[in-house]
């Protein structure tokens, strides 16, 4: 009897065991691999611990010398320009009092409040949008880049909602619409109708060596690199420089500083 | 017990043509959104959640209600709550029914649902919802259909029903709290950020939710000389007006909080919502002035017992009531959430023709799942002489 | 039995209506004659021909999933090749004539993937 019900809490102890390391594990890992080869990355691939952006608005005169980094990055990712509220945005300006609205300093200088400031995705190190998506097509890579998976997405919007940056976009239409009729990039792919997309930090970029688009545009004023690396230019910009990152408050961790 | 459905008057079969040609007209709407999109709705890349969450979130109350019938009549052994008690359960199930299709038409993807069992995500609420709002449904349709079948029969319900009933009461509780933390968990959104808003959740659920059954259960008595039990009305209207009176007190501890804090974040939502922004009322402070007024009529007129009883006055009541919980979760709590956006200012919202007739025709499919199961239900009371005092 | 042989007739007409794709699949033409035209300028594909022709859909996923989840975005045939991982720049790169190969075995196997709202096929206009 006593053997009997010690053997059974086993079993039961076991299966419990392997049903929640099943769960935790279950993205990925479930089922074998179906291709005979082997995976691996490219040898130019950029690594890094923990993406992130410095953004050196200082050595930014106006609105017209931002204008060369949002047109790399629509470009590049096919980013269609929808002309009204259900539009699409991975990278555009906005005002301080928009862009920093925890910050309300009336006497603020007229430079500091009067400039435009780029706005993207802020790849969180503790990502709201992630948390909540009940489908994981968005996701936290290990290198810090939040991700998306547009194939898996049901365009729920959750991710919008939860998201404190305004960062996501969703397809109310067909995006392929508003794009000319040979796209701006034929080596990458559109989105389609009904799912939320969102800046990449152009991580099929560094996958090939080459750095994000917005940045290569900017001629050094955007910095990107290793956060976690101290001798990386982004640790050296913010050791050297006040700066400031977007709703801190909240908790999110966003990995885009901006030099004031 | 279908076969209840075969012996209706005319009357009933016309109304149930009538909904099945709404129903497809509405369809034909939806086929058009399938095609265009969700571009089709007002919302937007600010207020990405409109209409159809919203209905969605009031549609789950009206579920969840149903345990203010089942509760004391399980756990305090109230009896005559037990004629009605199947009108409430089935009109859960049909409430869930539109719950599950107010999500679907929402969706970008709708062929993809699935994802969410194929990759089932334990750290996002949407998949607990999903889970809590199946379970209820299906705990819901064997209650309701067993223990309608153990009354036709004249024998007691079966003993192991009993356990599920008891799970169903904690369960109606759980997907109101769960939806409740679709909102109540998300930083930035300051109108949805609050611990309370489960509990207003569920006051609000159990008021309106009752105050509908109420509504439709005299129209039934009407319509076929059904009669619910006066001590039984009376009991559920006084169930009404607490958990009514709850529901305004709560709101009012969010003006509290949001008033004498004065942190921007918390009161500009309740400010936009009520006086609109930059001196212009929006479209939505009407509606919510409006539901400010019925909720105190109605509760002038329910508090008082003498008027709460009074046959002509309670209806009223009743329909100002649902009106003004209906304007309150099923418009401000959505327009007040994206208003003001993610860079404090406003982008207005106000839903398209097109979107509410989509919606339209979900709430022809919860009338049509209404018409059918409450049809059984009205058959077997009859046979059973169980049909009035 | 009443009306037997109605009954029965309709039994038959049903049987013969249910069946009736594997019937037409027997007298009609062949799956590996759909006439898809082969690329021209490569004779082997990232791995063999009837794994390919078997598994390419679930090699895509997981070429998806790995690339995408895990950044793995070079794959290492059993021959030793490597392959950037990119339906759009690596598959269509000789598979580049949609018409020819994808869509004559997808219309064959009445299958309708949607790859092609996103994955942008070589030439193609937009619209």
């Amino acid at each position: 009897m006593n053997k009997s019900r010690r053997s059974f809490l086993k079993v039961a102890g076991l299966s419990v065991f392997a049903l929640s390391s099943g769960m935790a594990a279950a993205p990925g890992t479930a089922g074998a691999q179906i291709a005979p080869g082997s995976y691996g990355r490219g040898e130019s691939a950029l690594h890094a611990k923990r993406w992130a952006m410095v953004i050196d608005t200082r050595r930014f005169a106006g609105p017209e010398d931002y204008k060369p980094l949002i047109e790399a990055c629509h470009k590049v990712h096919n980013v269609p320009d929808i002309p009204d509220a259900q539009n699409i945005k991975w990278f555009w300006l906005d005002s301080y009092e928009h862009t920093f609205p925890d910050d309300m300093n009336t006497y603020l200088d007229a430079k500091t409040r009067s400039a435009s400031y780029p706005l993207l995705c802020n790849h969180c190190t503790n990502p709201p949008c992630v948390r909540v998506c009940p489908t994981q097509a968005t996701y936290k890579m290990e290198d810090g880049i939040v991700a998306m998976d547009y194939h898996r997405c049901i365009g729920c919007r959750f991710c919008m909602a939860g998201c404190p940056y305004g960062a996501r976009s969703f397809n109310f239409k067909d995006p392929r619409k508003f794009l000319p009729a040979t796209v701006p990039n034929p080596g990458f792919p559109t989105r389609m109708i009904g799912v939320v997309e969102k800046c990449t930090f152009c991580a099929e970029r560094l996958a090939v060596g080459q750095m994000p688009a917005c940045v290569e545009a900017s001629k050094g004023r955007l910095l990107f690199g290793d956060l976690e690396d101290e001798k990386s230019g982004v640790r050296q910009a913010l050791a050297s420089n006040f700066s400031i990152r977007r709703k801190p408050s909240l908790g999110t961790q966003p990995g885009v500083y901006y030099l004031i | 017990m279908l076969e209840k459905l075969l012996s209706a008057p005319k009357t009933y079969y016309l109304w149930l043509i009538f909904l099945l040609c709404l129903i497809a007209g509405c369809a034909c709407v939806y086929l058009q959104q399938l095609g265009e999109g969700l571009s089709i709705t007002g919302m937007s890349r600010d207020v990405s959640w409109g209409l159809y969450i919203s209905q969605f979130t009031y549609f789950v109350g009206v579920a969840a209600s149903a345990v203010m019938l089942v509760l004391p009549a399980y756990f305090h052994h109230y009896k005559k709550f037990k004629r009605m008690i199947i009108f409430g359960e089935f009109m859960a199930v049909a409430a869930v029914v539109m719950c599950a299709l107010f999500i679907v038409v929402d969706l970008g993807q709708p062929q993809r649902m699935l994802n969410v069992m194929l990759h089932p995500t334990p750290n996002s609420v949407m998949f607990y919802d999903m889970m809590v709002l199946i379970g209820y449904l299906t705990l819901n349709i064997i209650i309701g259909w067993v223990t309608l079948e153990a009354e036709r029969l004249g024998v007691e319900p079966p003993n192991w029903v009993k356990p599920l009933i008891y799970l169903s009461i904690l369960w109606a509780f759980s997907i109101h709290t769960v939806t409740a933390f679709l909102y109540a968990g998300i930083p930035g959104r300051h109108y949805w950020l609050t611990a309370i808003m489960a509990a207003r959740f569920l006051s609000s659920a159990f008021c309106s939710g009752p105050a509908i059954l109420l509504l439709l259960v005299f129209l039934v008595r009407r319509l076929t000389g059904f009669d619910p039990g006066k001590e039984a009305v009376k009991t559920l209207s006084t169930i009404i007006v607490y958990a009514m009176c709850i529901n305004v007190f709560f709101y009012l501890l969010e003006l509290f909080t949001a008033f004498y804090s004065q942190i921007p974040g918390h009161s500009e939502p309740i400010a936009f919502l009520f006086a609109g922004h930059d001196g212009h009322m929006a479209w939505v402070s009407y509606w919510m002035w409006a539901a400010v007024i019925m909720a105190f009529l109605s509760l002038a007129i329910l508090i008082p017992p003498s008027s709460r009883d009074n046959p002509t006055l309670l209806p009223v009541a009743l329909v100002m009531l649902v009106a003004a919980t209906w304007i309150d979760k099923g418009l401000g709590l959505l327009i007040g959430g994206f208003t003001p956006n993610m860079y404090e200012t406003v982008t207005p919202y106000m839903p398209t023709g097109r979107e509410i007739i989509v919606a339209l025709g979900v709430y022809a499919i919860g009338a049509l799942v209404l018409s059918l199961l409450w049809k059984i239900a009205l058959g077997v009371k009859r046979e059973v002489n169980n049909f009035s005092d | 039995m009443y009306n037997a042989k109605a009954v029965i007739t309709g039994i038959l007409i049903f049987l013969v209506l249910c069946t009736s794709p594997f019937w037409a699949s027997r007298t009609g033409k062949d799956y590996t004659k759909t006439g898809i035209v082969l690329p021209k300028d490569e004779k082997n594909c990232v791995e063999n021909r009837d794994f390919m022709r078997a598994e390419h859909m679930r090699l895509l996923n997981e070429w998806r999933d790995e690339a995408l989840r895990r950044e793995n975005r070079l794959y290492t045939a059993t021959d030793g090749r490597k392959w950037n991982i990119s339906l759009q720049n690596t598959c269509l790169k000789c598979h580049n004539n949609y018409k020819e190969f994808c869509q004559k075995c997808h219309v064959a196997n009445s299958v309708y993937p949607y790859c092609w709202t996103c994955h942008i096929i070589p030439g193609e206009k937009n619209q």
